[in-house]
């Protein structure tokens, strides 16, 4: 550990910023950028529930909820006002802040089992709510129309480059935000709460309220997320909040490693990689990446930076 | 939301018949799916979220055999054969290495297993849908009670369910293998510290579930189509019974299988829009009042 441990991250951020910044103006790639800025979504998706997951210890099953809801709030406010593209993004994660307050506030009092099991319930509850609110969302057809992509700071997010070098910037500002979060005092008390809720509860700590605070962070983040993938497909789907959708969230944590803070960034790229990279050979991608998931799962029983740590103490000791 | 509607439909009696079986149809299923979740959770605490291939695949093993020997009841015997195989296959073969792992790493196999048996069903039988049709037996008239339609083999489905319920009910509370199963459920290191087989026990209460879990895809066959995605939907629905119902009771299963079959069949009617939205409703309210489901115990 390092003396400045905020200052090494963000070093890190910026070298990798600079480096991803970098390479589209020496090779322009279009697969490239479009994997970077799904990425850049999907790494603030499972990130932000890595806090809850790994950080906390609360296994939410309805995570996608907020994606879907940052991208609909986010896609809405742009179709439905003036306002510039940042406020609208402001706007959306506010929101998506605040729609996470309220489901927070009913679900973290429940046990393991019954917060993923009742935040499973209130997303599929929030999914019907967009396939049946028709002339609002556009039903299970998706918001479509469009978002007006309007140019701000300079930044012409119709052209590609624009859209990967904003994706990019926001994706690692969010994950550097998400880095301090989760080794500030508060990220210690939530993996404290973890580790032994009553000890935690013992020295004052009160339980819910240090939980809903995780689950409100997290639900902005995952909204962050959302914004991103709607800039991206230039619209919002029902998918996005639909549970196989929580289901990639929670296998790119579990591929990476819950007890790496990199480890949910790791497991989104092995995802999506192994999609592109297969769905290009063969219309059976379900067959193979189930067979890769068996053998991470079966041969390591962790994820790919824990697996990495796990060797690097053995070494150590 | 069309509240009229489900008035007219509730003073009509072939309304309330149609509707009631078509409700015990969809209930029945999800109970015998619903049943071995709940099994396999309240002995083995494993959440087997490959539930629904089970159910998927005793479907199709179910339409082969149809087409080849011609007889459904052999159908529905070797799809409930062969998932009960499959079943031990699976917890033998991989669940069996991850007991005392994460539950999410359990939930990661369970996933991994879904993503190959839907592509291999595609391989196999192809993406497309297929229908198998009423089986010859039953394509004969109607009956009409109160005015409403009931499909004989409505009948006889929901016959053979009930029938497995009360098996599986007596069984469970009476016979010595039912209550070596439920002293599992509360005390496994005790049961095997008094000399009896766990590992054996595991397995065949996996065998159950799949077996039961492949005897409703089976049985869903004729009435519904055999699609990939199938398992999908009813894995969802048979968690909610679960949930509703508390994990691990069987009673409960039941019940809430029941609950739910009949807000499909009267919610189509008054809110076709969001008959799913009032069973995940449901499921938020029974997990706020009553955490542990309606038949559950308070841990």
């Amino acid at each position: 550990m390092s003396k400045h441990p905020a200052w090494r991250d963000t070093i890190i951020a910026v070298v990798v910023l600079i480096i991803v910044l970098v390479i589209p103006l020496l090779h322009r790639s279009p697969a490239f950028e479009d994997f970077i800025i799904r990425l850049s979504a999907m790494a603030l998706f499972a990130t932000s529930l890595n806090l809850l997951v790994g950080n906390t210890g609360m296994v939410s099953f309805g995570h996608g909820m907020f994606y879907g809801f940052g991208a609909y709030a986010f896609a809405l406010t742009m179709q439905m006002t003036e306002l510039s593209l940042p406020v609208a993004a402001v706007i959306a994660v506010v929101a998506t802040a605040f729609a996470a307050l309220c489901v927070g506030a009913i679900c973290v009092r429940l046990s393991t089992e019954y917060f993923a099991f009742i935040t499973l319930a209130v997303q599929m509850l929030f999914y019907s709510i967009i396939i049946s609110w028709q002339s609002l969302t556009g039903g299970d057809q998706g918001l479509r129309g469009g978002i007006p992509r309007r140019e701000f700071f300079g930044f012409e997010l119709e052209s590609q480059l624009h859209l990967y070098q904003f994706c990019a910037i926001v994706g690692v500002l969010g994950l550097l935000a998400l880095r301090h979060i989760s080794v500030s005092p508060f990220g210690q008390t939530l993996r404290m709460i973890r580790d032994n809720e009553d000890r935690a509860s013992f020295l004052g700590i009160v339980l819910w309220r240090a939980r809903l605070s995780a689950f409100t962070i997290a639900g902005a983040f995952a909204g962050l997320g959302g914004v991103l993938a709607a800039l991206f497909v230039s619209g919002a789907y029902p998918e996005f909040a639909d549970w196989p959708n929580s289901g990639q969230a929670i296998f790119a944590v579990m591929l990476g490693g819950i007890h790496s803070f990199l480890g949910p960034v790791v497991g989104g790229m092995i995802l999506l990689a192994l999609n592109d990279l297969v769905t290009r050979y063969t219309e059976y991608h379900g067959l193979i990446l189930g067979i890769v998931i068996l053998i991470f799962a079966v041969g390591l029983r962790r994820g790919v930076l824990d697996f990495i740590k796990l060797i690097r103490l053995g070494r150590a000791r | 939301m069309d509240l009229d509607a489900l008035g007219a439909c509730l003073t009509t009696p072939a309304c309330v018949v149609t509707q009631t079986t078509s409700g015990l149809i969809v209930g029945m299923l999800l109970f015998l799916v619903a049943a071995g979740v709940t099994l396999i959770f309240g002995v083995l605490k494993i959440v087997n979220f490959a539930h629904g291939t089970f159910y998927m695949l005793g479907g199709y093993v179910a339409y082969t055999v149809l087409g080849v020997t011609d007889s459904y009841t052999l159908a529905v015997l070797a799809g409930a054969l062969a998932m009960a195989v499959f079943g031990v296959l699976f917890e033998r073969a991989l669940i069996s290495r991850v007991y005392n792992s994460d539950v999410l790493m359990q939930l990661l196999i369970c996933y991994a297993v879904v993503l190959i048996f839907d592509d291999v069903v595609k391989i196999v039988w192809g993406p497309e849908f297929h229908a198998m049709g009423m089986p010859a037996a039953f394509q004969v008239p109607p009956f009409f009670i109160a005015g409403g339609v009931v499909p004989p083999f409505y009948a006889v489905l929901i016959g053979i369910a009930a029938l497995i319920a009360i098996i599986l009910g007596l069984g469970l509370s009476l016979t010595r293998f039912g209550k070596t199963v439920r002293a599992a459920a509360i005390n496994p290191q005790m049961v095997s510290a008094l000399g009896i087989n766990t590992t054996l026990l595991f397995a065949i209460v996996f065998a159950i579930g799949g077996g039961l879990a492949g005897m409703a895809g089976a049985l869903a066959a004729p009435v519904r189509s055999l699609s990939p995605g199938m398992g999908f939907s009813i894995l969802i629905e048979s968690f909610i019974v679960t949930v509703i119902g508390g994990m691990g009771s069987i009673l409960g299963a039941l019940v809430a299988a029941l609950l739910i079959g009949m807000v499909r069949g009267f919610g189509t009617i008054g809110f076709p829009q969001f008959t799913d939205g009032l069973i995940y409703i449901m499921m938020i309210a029974i997990l706020l009042l009553r955490p542990q489901g309606l038949f559950g115990r308070a841990s």
